[in-house]
């Protein structure tokens, strides 16, 4: 009836060992305070209980040197949790640069997963073990948040923009996800498993189910369908930036600042178009596109552009230099040019 | 004319007028702080029943009670009536209404008519509240997170929210009035550093809710706004961001949660010197600590959010500041302690529950620091370590401290004595059931375990089993007092002015006291608070 009763999570990643260090040295650090209090108190309370009904103790108001010791004695150990625990945070929240990219959306009351190899998924996530993997995530609806207990993860998931969380699996198996922010009706039924499966074995699954393309030739074919292609073709039109070599590269605004073409940036374009247009650029030319291309299809647009480069990891000046090369390596582009160098435009001087 | 004299005496404010109009109309602190002993009990048995059938609908991992739309309900409708029409006001506007103005040697608070009106709008707010409840509920959560809230949930958000954000108004009344009191009324002599600690907490938690109870009404307006109006403010689908409302809610409400221990705090400050004989030890660290505790309680808010998007460097600051804010937490926990130690210790109730406290209150911020840890919060954010980290503090903390403080002053508010044996048996299983409830929801939610599920795999029963028996036991100790109080007010031994020989000034007067409290105005003379040196003639120690 009372199956897998158990008093210690499953640890299954890079992180939950950290964790489950820290974890357990404060924990035995506050039951040892606690415990000494719970002694103290305990004593204090049975060595000098009343004997007599008109008993008065001692009357001691204060010890200056006792309540200094006790003010400053927790604050410095507090501090030590502190630089501990916020060390420990920037590595759960600062993705490796070698990780996979998967695409999570979630909504009332599911979670949709893209791999970038093409392969769907609802409630249930596979990864492959010893690879770090990076979730850029979005929710459809309202607030959601993505919990992994046993690899210690957990981040929101929100309306709107993107969140990212990333994980890197230590043993095979079968864990638990929970949508850990209360999201309506169906919330404990907003769950799923991740499969954590030997490189072997993750491949076999990736190639058994092989989808008609990659997450990114979805993103070119959406990119073609909504239109996209017309303006942001590779010849040198100049009404449109040039895409490629664009991903993660800063961009110069007409305002003069300078923003990173992420995820976000990328995404906030198909929403709201005329906000922070690109310098050399004028505002009203692109259209909106809300509430014609989901979450999903933004995804994989993202993928695509992100696959026109440059190449994650490599540092390349930004001379527009470098786009036709890019250009060249990209298959099926509808776009006649190929010598644009309108992108140099768009990026930093 | 000998009985003239003795009935001139024995007039009291509980008998001096007589009927139903007497109560409603009454600008008297003590008669208004029992119409709210009557309205917050009454809250407090419902928003139990609601926990109680959430914990019957978790025995099971799957729905076998009530469906998770009820469920929704159940958690949201506990939350809701617990913080707003329980918790905030609960020993402030019972206990603080009833003694601020003796401890200051007053004759009642500066406002009276605003007090009494203060209760009004708080019975106004609670039945809004109330018809939200019976009209099909709220399914948000008492958070009322966007956009769910504003674009999402179908159910009665608006009704709550105009329910709470009139109770508001009732909470800005009564803080202004216990300033104004404090700061206005007290008895020649009495300065700032010869005031018990009871005044000092609930001066810092007035000041606190006069501050950030506005915040929260005008969020819960633009809530409203949103979800009637379409006014895009936190649903980004309307061009607004949702985790604005987190901002402004957390500004209020984790200011909020310390509104909800600092009145508990003021209580155990007062029950431990009193029952160990031992002035406050370190009183102006004790004093100045509330006052730290208001100051850093609106510098932490993000720690609500270090897992919703939250910049790492932002997390950072409002990690430091709830490490910072559990100093003077701890300072407390210490002193408490330090008082009783050489001390004349007795085993009365009222000490039980504070000694209660102080246990409960150590494990509850013990488990806040942890939660106070950012590498530590993404695992055991929105988990059930959460949900216990608060119990420990409002339930183990304020409740405990809610009881202890009832037991302590009953004498004086009704004249009458409770039945210890009974009462110490009762603390006894309120301490006992409180730990089996919660401390199994520490380990579920180390293990994972998520908020809010009406449904959970099949790992989690035993401890939520657990928990449920627990929260039995817990109903038994609530319910006990409840009955021996009535009787007692009824039935009991009478009271002297000062049954426990303690030095404030409200037990300087008789039990229970006249109308305007004093015949005569105190003189405060004596140099310190607690001062039972000076007092031992009067008090007949040795």
């Amino acid at each position: 009836m009372i199956t897998n009763f158990r008093l210690w999570p499953v640890s299954a990643s890079s992180v939950a060992g950290q964790f489950n260090l820290l974890f357990v040295v404060l924990l035995i650090l506050c039951t040892l305070v606690s415990v000494a209090i719970a002694i103290f108190l305990i004593y204090s309370v049975i060595r000098y209980h009343r004997k007599s009904e008109n008993e008065l103790g001692s009357q001691k108001r204060y010890n200056i040197p006792i309540e200094v010791a006790w003010t400053v004695i927790p604050f410095i150990l507090f501090m030590a949790f502190y630089v501990w625990g916020a060390n420990l945070y920037f590595h759960i929240e600062r993705p490796p640069d070698n990780a996979i990219s998967m695409y999570v959306v979630g909504k009332q009351w599911m979670w949709k997963i893209q791999h970038p190899e093409g392969q769907r998924e609802i409630n249930e996530l596979h990864i492959p073990v010893g690879r770090p993997v990076k979730l850029t995530m979005t929710s459809e609806d309202v607030i959601h948040s993505f919990f992994v207990p046993a690899f210690r993860t957990k981040q929101d998931v929100l309306p709107g923009r993107y969140t990212m969380t990333w994980f890197e699996a230590t043993k095979p198996g079968k864990y638990h996800l929970f949508c850990a922010q209360y999201c309506g009706t169906k919330h404990s039924g907003m769950i799923g498993w991740i499969y954590a499966m030997n490189p072997v074995d993750y491949q076999n699954w990736l190639t058994q189910g092989a989808p008609e393309g990659s997450l990114a030739s979805n993103g070119e074919k959406y990119f073609h369908q909504f239109g996209c292609a017309n303006c942001h073709h590779f010849n040198n039109q100049g009404r449109c930036p040039d895409l490629r070599n664009l991903y993660m590269r800063p961009v110069l605004l007409t305002t003069g600042q300078t923003v990173t073409a992420d995820d976000s940036y990328i995404r906030r374009k198909l929403h709201d178009p005329d906000a922070q247009v690109p310098w050399g650029f004028s505002a009203g030319v692109m259209p909106n596109f809300t509430g014609i291309v989901s979450e999903e299809q933004i995804l994989a647009l993202i993928s695509y552009i992100k696959a026109l480069g440059p190449q994650p990891g490599t540092q390349e000046p930004s001379s527009s230099g470098a786009a036709p090369t890019q250009y060249g390596t990209q298959k099926g582009i509808g776009g006649p040019g190929a010598t644009s160098n309108a992108g140099s435009q768009v990026e930093k001087r | 004319m000998a009985q003239a004299v003795a009935e001139a005496i024995q007039k009291n404010y509980l008998n001096e007028k007589q009927g139903l109009l007497s109560w409603l109309l009454t600008t008297d602190h003590k008669r208004i702080a029992i119409l709210y002993t009557f309205s917050i009990t009454g809250f407090f048995f419902l928003g139990g029943f609601f926990a109680l059938m959430m914990r019957l609908e978790l025995l099971s991992p799957t729905n076998w009670l009530v469906s998770s739309e009820t469920y929704n309900k159940l958690f949201t409708m506990h939350g809701t009536i617990m913080v707003w029409f329980f918790l905030i006001p609960s020993i402030p506007n019972t206990l603080g209404n009833f003694l601020i103005p003796m401890m200051v040697g007053a004759k009642d608070l500066a406002f009276p008519k605003l007090n009494l009106a203060s209760w009004y709008v708080f019975m106004l707010g609670g039945g809004v509240t109330v018809y939200a409840l019976v009209r099909g509920g709220v399914d948000t959560g008492w958070t009322f997170y966007t956009p769910f809230s504003t674009s999402y949930s179908t159910t009665y958000v608006v009704a709550a929210a105009v329910g709470i954000f009139i109770a508001g108004f009732s909470t800005i009344m009564t803080s202004l009035n216990f300033i104004a009191t404090i700061h206005r009324m007290r008895a020649p002599g009495l300065t700032w550093f010869r005031l018990p600690i009871f005044i000092w907490s609930m001066y810092a938690n007035s000041v606190i809710l006069v501050l950030n109870t506005p915040v929260l009404a005008i969020t819960l307006v633009m809530v409203g706004v949103e979800r009637i109006a379409k006014v895009g403010i936190f649903d980004p689908a309307l061009g607004g961001d949702p985790v604005l409302f987190q901002h402004l809610f957390w500004f209020y409400s984790h200011p909020a949660v310390y509104t909800m221990v600092l009145p508990g705090m003021a209580v155990i400050s007062e029950i431990v010197p009193a029952f160990s004989r031992k002035p406050m030890f370190g009183y102006k660290a004790v004093a100045f600590s509330s006052v730290a505790i208001a100051a850093l309680s609106f510098l932490v808010w993000g720690h609500h959010m270090f897992v919703a998007g939250e910049s790492v460097y932002v997390a950072m600051a409002f990690s430091f500041f709830s490490f910072c804010v559990a100093v003077p937490s701890a300072i407390k926990v210490f002193n408490w302690t330090a008082t009783m130690y050489q001390g004349s210790v007795s085993w009365d109730t009222p000490m039980l529950y504070a000694i209660g406290f102080i246990g409960l209150f150590t494990i509850g911020g013990m488990t806040g620091l942890m939660l106070a840890v950012l590498g530590l919060d993404v695992h055991l954010h929105d988990t059930y370590f959460v949900i216990a980290h608060f119990h420990y503090i409002m339930v183990g903390g304020t409740v405990m401290a809610f009881l202890g403080g009832v037991h302590y002053w009953w004498p004086k508010i009704s004249g009458k004595m409770y039945p210890e044996g009974l009462a110490r048996i009762s603390a006894a299983i309120v301490f006992i059931g409180f730990n089996l409830t919660f401390f199994p929801q520490y380990v579920l939610g180390y293990l994972g375990m998520p908020r809010r599920y009406a449904a959970y795999p099949e790992e989690f029963q035993m401890l939520h089993v657990l928990s449920t028996a627990g929260a039995t036991i817990l109903g038994v100790g609530y319910v006990l007092p409840l009955c021996y109080l009535i009787w007692a007010w009824y039935y009991g031994r009478g009271a002297t002015p000062n049954p426990w020989r303690a030095t404030g000034l409200e037990w300087k007067t008789p039990s229970p006291p006249p109308a305007h409290n004093f015949e005569v105005t105190p003189v405060v003379t004596a140099p310190r608070p607690y001062d039972y040196e000076a007092m031992k003639e009067e008090l007949q120690l040795v």
